[in-house]
């Protein structure tokens, strides 16, 4: 096995009073970082709702798929969206969007120049995750009163 | 590449707990990664039960105390012992910090001590920091310049010039930011991280450098730079109160501003 892969990997290697040859550990970071802290809690959290939200769109599209093909096999889709199952999906999937459409404005702010500084970055990320439940809610309430 | 455990020969395992003195009243436990190349053994947490009634203030003051008191065979970095050389930067309580500056009583429960994140460890909690020097020294932090300086006095910068480095040049080069960021870790190979690109943007910066062309050149790379997601990490966790994460946001901008 080659001792190193990159630039940073040839730091690895380290040596023993005696001269003999070790490979050092890596210290660690995921074991031991607080990161449930707003800052990364919140990036990670911006990829996998990206993730679920590009996953979910699959399911969004056999419902059209399914509307285009015929009743048989829409009625197959509704009876899956409306079960328990169907339904919970349809919620992560509402409030994956909603965090994901927030998250990325405040990314936009960032990239615009705009609320680098600890207190604001704190104050938008708690609007995010606020904004996020309440919007979420609120798109349940239309859609029950509108259907239900 | 990403890998998000650590590999075989870096897991931590349990060592020794050193009891405090019997009759110490004010005891609070700190629980300190050791590693020691010559014994061949992975990484392991020794425990030391600390009377805080006969121990400064600060983290670095405990460490001290044991190293001198309870087990000298602990290493790591310090020197001035007041926040302004950033040698004893590590991990207290999942945050970087430096140790000098971490009062004791901000952790509620054990001190949990560990070296820099993500970094080749010499021993316990000294960490190598050859790489990310030689990533400082590619961004050629110094003033670079083909008008020769007067030849009688400095050159000369008006108070605006002057201010837009405030904030830049507090920089101890601690590493606390740079170890504390996940882009840093996964790709560190490549990406600059945040201490390295706040040097690169407090040349970019300054009004009497001539290179700022020059300088964004180097950085326009798809590692070096945008390996900044704007995680905030580095902010978050900075001693000095600086704020890496909006340097690396100016360069960004001013790549923008350049395109036209």
């Amino acid at each position: 096995m080659a001792l190193t892969n990159n630039a940073r990997d040839a730091t690895m290697m380290g040596r023993r009073t005696d001269g003999t040859v070790i490979r050092r550990p890596l210290s660690p970071h995921l074991q031991v970082y607080d990161m449930l802290q707003i800052t990364s809690g919140l990036s990670i959290s911006h990829r996998i709702t990206g993730s679920i939200w590009a996953g979910g769109l699959l399911f969004m599209v056999w419902w059209l798929v399914a509307a285009a093909a015929g009743p048989g096999p829409f009625a197959t889709a509704q009876w899956f969206f409306s079960s328990f199952l169907g339904m919970l999906m349809l919620f992560g999937l509402s409030a994956a969007a909603w965090y994901h459409t927030l998250a990325g404005i405040r990314h936009l702010m960032w990239d615009a120049g705009y609320g680098y500084d600890l207190p604001t970055t704190h104050r938008t990320g708690r609007a995010v995750l606020i904004g996020t439940g309440v919007l979420t809610v609120l798109t349940w309430l239309i859609v029950i009163i509108a259907w239900g | 590449m990403a890998t998000f455990t650590l590999p075989k020969n870096s897991t931590i395992g349990t060592g020794k707990t050193y009891a405090a003195e019997p009759g110490a009243k004010n005891v609070k436990s700190f629980k300190i990664y050791r590693f020691d190349p010559d014994t061949g053994e992975n990484p392991r947490y020794d425990t030391y039960e600390i009377d805080l009634d006969k121990c400064g203030p600060m983290v670095l003051d405990a460490l001290i105390k044991i190293k001198n008191e309870v087990d000298t065979t602990l290493t790591f970095r310090r020197s001035c012992r007041e926040g302004i050389c950033g040698s004893c930067a590590m991990n207290i309580d999942g945050m970087n910090t430096l140790a000098c500056l971490k009062p004791i009583e901000d952790v509620k429960k054990d001190v949990r001590v560990t070296p820099l994140p993500h970094m080749p460890v010499v021993k316990d909690l000294v960490p190598d920091l050859t790489h990310i020097y030689a990533q400082l020294r590619s961004v050629e932090p110094w003033l670079k310049s083909d008008t020769p300086a007067p030849p009688d006095e400095e050159r000369r910068q008006s108070k605006e010039e002057r201010a837009k480095l405030d904030g830049l040049w507090e920089c101890i080069l601690c590493f606390c930011c740079s170890t504390a960021c996940p882009s840093y870790w996964w790709n560190g190979d490549r990406y600059l991280g945040p201490a390295v690109l706040l040097q690169a943007y407090r040349w970019i910066a300054d009004s009497r450098d001539e290179y700022a062309g020059e300088r964004l050149d180097n950085l326009e790379d798809p590692f070096r730079l945008y390996r900044c997601h704007t995680i905030m990490n580095c902010t978050a966790t900075c001693p000095k109160g600086l704020n890496p994460a909006k340097a690396i946001g100016k360069i960004k901008e001013l790549m923008i501003e350049r395109q036209g």
